[in-house]
């Protein structure tokens, strides 16, 4: 049977922030695009994004991209490549006044500037003292930014398929990236988009983990098609568990909190985050605030009956603080911590958040390879933006408000960077003859497959593994059961059977399918996670701690450098960390302390 | 605990009919969407939408017991038993509890939701005073769920003509943002029968938002604007 083919000039997959700041620029030029979405473009998940968009525009006081800069590498943990780095911080400002031309309602300040706050991380004069530069509207930065780019986007008439899912990557044999599969989700009919280059800004994979603080829909999608289609999946051990989490729930409780004055404390009302950051204090990095969290529950000082959550105090804020500045985060713990935070704190625990590593690009957004001897041989045609995409700006640790900041900057660089190929490229290269063969053949697999695995118990098996192996603190030992574990359920998932046949909008065939692309994500995770010999960020490692002549634990001469995780047999390569930025001197690994 | 769900799959099913659920709920399903979850952990076929679960996305908008909500932030033990889901009234069904939602952002991009300013943006951001910037407050944290416009009669006899209370909060949002300059226009296009006048001021709305926002607070405005507009 024949697939219907339809033919853009460029299609992007995934309407959040990235693809949608992407797809503005692409219509902007003129070009034919289709944008591709499993959910409706303002459900993606960046409406989630809470505290603020990191931008030194100096509203409040002196700030300037430099120090972003520093605090940004410092944040990952020198992981992060300086290039793309600087790149971001520099362009950041002018990212974000652009946003406010588009309408976004930003806070303001008295002068009729955009009002920013303190947040995680974010010093100025290189560490000296919290800086205010986290732009915000309210406690909704991200609901207020994903409408105002949809809204542009109805403006430029750009082109949606919405709830449309796409299944594969289309590449030729020299490996030409050539458009996705994708499947119509209210016919169950699928389509080949051939385009002449693809962007995927399909977001992160939070939902690997049991506890998350991630949308259902983050499935990694872009990451298993990556994956399957033979490109690497870089730094995937590096996992963001956000110090705030409600818990049970899961749900985000934004660092803006802690920004706006908020503290943290143990059972015993002590603010702990005094004796591990003393600088910093609460608004330390997250992976820093999170593993104090974890060791206070760990030696028996979290609050509650089980003595395993931490209090998050604002009440001392007041009323009118909250309600002008948190009204989201009220409205949160009333209905998901059950307490008023006016009055009483709210029970935390970190959680997972943010995937900092992801399909490797350049600062361009263009996806590069080893190939022939250079590490960074760029993919004909395919880019990568936003959470799904590693530039690698974020490294080991990604610092609070940088996600928006990255997906506006990486969606714009690869939207420009692809208007760019296309001129030069202005053809279709022609379609494989059996594109589409193998996303049809997993379809069929599924629709008729028999005595099968129950897709929510490989579901949960797959989410209680990485919890219970790959979490906040990481032990070789677990790890290495991890892996083997992890292994089983990967097997398990390669006979996923499905009740509904239907086809018409058969979400038990979507979730399938986004369990699939977990999976991918989930192994790379274990591996990539088991073979680091270090502690270096968010991955702690038991046996790594503060070592004679390891810093924080840290083996710069051993692991400096990047991990990249192939599906083919599971094999790791790494490549070397790009500590030269494009126009200002390097920032060389050193002792990190907030 | 007891549901009854309205279903219809039309690859097989005539027309819509209602299924009775009886389910054992464990502690941690404290939400309507987590005992969803749970239920299509037994029955698989049973197709809701649903993303963030906190209320922020908009996705599991349904009718609950006769009224329109977010199954995320729902509470489980506020629910009458029988717990009787159906989907958003007045628009048409795709499957269960989905309903197709085009003719509802028709409408929501018939107002223009973006801001028309053709002064050359200045090299820093445009100047907006606390003053002003608080005019958006209660109307730009619309999260687009229908709840609304499908709660209300004037759109549930003239989807295609009344732009419902939903469109017409973004419409407020446009017209009370400082930075706009189309505010004529605006009211250009929303001056017609039906497109405003078909509120009654029956306030469904207000009563089912999620958010607690306030359209006919916001479509009162317009209203107002014109007839000052007229004198």
């Amino acid at each position: 049977m024949a697939i219907p083919v339809r033919k853009y000039d460029a299609v992007v997959v995934g309407a959040g922030g990235s693809g949608l700041r992407a797809a503005l620029q692409l219509s902007n030029a003129g070009l034919k695009v289709a944008v591709l979405s499993k959910v409706f473009p303002t459900r993606s998940h960046t409406v989630a994004a809470q505290g603020g968009v990191g931008a030194s525009l100096g509203n409040m006081g002196e700030d300037n991209w430099h120090w972003h800069m520093y605090d940004t590498i410092k944040g990952s943990d020198w992981l992060g490549d300086q290039d793309a780095i600087e790149f971001m911080c520099r362009t950041a400002p002018e990212a974000v006044i652009e946003l406010e031309h588009f309408g976004m309602p930003f806070d303001r300040n008295e002068n009729g500037t955009i009002y920013q706050r303190p947040f995680g991380g974010h010093s100025s004069n290189f560490g000296e003292k919290p800086v205010q530069r986290s732009c915000c509207a309210a406690d909704r930065t991200g609901h207020a930014m994903l409408h105002t780019l949809y809204q542009r986007n109805i403006f430029a008439n750009t082109q949606f398929f919405v709830e449309w899912m796409a299944l594969d990557l289309i590449r030729d044999i020299e490996g030409n990236v050539l458009g996705v599969t994708a499947l119509e989700m209210e016919t169950g009919e699928m389509m080949i988009f051939h385009a002449k280059a693809t962007l995927f800004a399909t977001g992160g994979a939070g939902r690997i983990y049991a506890s998350s603080t991630n949308a259902f829909i983050n499935t990694g999608d872009g990451l298993g098609m990556a994956a399957r289609a033979g490109i690497p999946l870089e730094d995937m051990e590096f996992w963001q568990f956000h110090p705030t989490g409600v818990a049970g729930a899961g749900v985000l409780i934004t660092e803006g909190v802690r920004g706006e004055g908020g503290i943290l404390l143990n059972k015993d009302g002590e603010r702990f985050m005094e004796r591990y950051a003393p600088t910093m204090k609460d608004l330390a990095s997250r992976d820093v605030v999170s593993r104090a969290m974890a060791t206070e529950i760990k030696e028996g000082r979290g609050a509650g009956p089980n003595n395993d959550y931490i209090l998050l105090k604002l009440d001392h804020l007041g009323p009118e603080v909250i309600n002008k500045r948190l009204p989201g985060i009220r409205e949160i713990a009333l209905k998901f911590g059950n307490v008023d935070c006016i009055k009483e704190p709210i029970p935390v625990v970190p959680t997972c958040h943010y995937q900092m590593g992801g399909i490797p690009t350049n600062y361009k957004g263009e996806v590069v390879v080893p190939k022939a001897g250079n590490v960074n041989s760029l993919v004909h045609g395919f880019y990568a933006a936003g959470e799904c995409g590693c530039a690698s700006i974020h490294g080991a640790n990604r610092l609070g408000t940088n996600s928006l900041t990255d997906l506006l900057v990486m969606g714009k660089s690869s939207g420009d960077s692809m208007i760019q190929f296309i001129k030069e490229n202005n053809t279709h290269l022609d379609l494989p003859k059996d594109a589409g063969a193998y996303s049809a053949a997993r379809l069929v697999r599924l629709d008729t497959q028999k005595n099968g695995e129950n897709v929510y118990e490989v579901g949960n098996a797959m989410r209680q593994t990485m919890q219970a192996h790959c979490g906040v603190f990481r032990f070789p030992d677990m790890l290495q059961k991890g892996v083997s574990k992890i292994k089983e359920v990967a097997e398990r998932a390669k006979s996923l059977e499905i009740k509904d046949k239907s086809r018409v909008f058969n979400t038990a065939r979507i979730e399938a399918l986004e369990l699939e692309n977990l999976i991918e994500v989930a192994v790379a995770t274990m591996i990539s996670a088991e073979a680091r010999k270090e502690t270096r960020g968010a991955h702690d490692r038991a046996d790594c701690h503060d070592r004679p002549g390891f810093v924080n634990g840290r083996d710069d001469e051993n692991w400096l450098k990047h991990t990249l995780w192939y599906k083919d047999g599971n094999k790791l390569d790494y490549k070397p960390v790009n500590l030269t930025p494009l126009t200002v001197e390097s920032i060389a690994p050193k002792a990190r302390t907030y | 605990m007891k549901f009854i769900i309205e279903r219809f799959d039309p690859d097989q099913d005539q027309k819509p009919y209602f299924k009775e659920y009886d389910i054992q709920l464990e502690p941690s399903d404290r939400m309507l969407l987590d005992a969803l979850i749970r239920i299509k952990s037994i029955d698989d076929t049973l197709a809701l939408r649903r993303s963030c679960r906190e209320g922020i996305c908009g996705s599991d908008a349904m009718n609950i017991n006769g009224k329109n909500g977010l199954a995320c932030i729902t509470k489980v033990s506020d629910l009458k038993e029988p717990v009787k889901l159906r989907p958003l009234p007045g628009l048409p069904i795709i499957r269960d509890l989905i309903v197709d939602m085009t003719q509802f952002f028709k409408q929501y991009n018939s107002i223009k939701p973006f801001v028309i300013n053709n002064d050359p943006p200045p090299e820093k951001e445009r100047l907006q005073s606390p003053e002003e910037r608080l005019e958006l407050d209660g109307l730009y944290e619309c999260i687009l769920c229908a709840c609304c416009s499908t709660a209300c009669p004037s759109f549930w006899w003239n989807p295609d003509k009344f732009v419902g209370p939903a469109g017409l909060l973004t419409a407020y949002r446009f017209i009370a943002d400082s930075r706009d300059q189309a505010v004529n226009e605006r009211l250009d296009n929303l001056e017609d029968p039906y497109r405003l006048f078909r509120c009654h001021t029956i306030m469904n709305c207000v009563d089912v938002c999620p958010k607690g926002l306030n359209p006919s607070l916001a479509i009162g405005k317009i209203k107002e604007m014109m007839v000052r507009r007229g004198v």
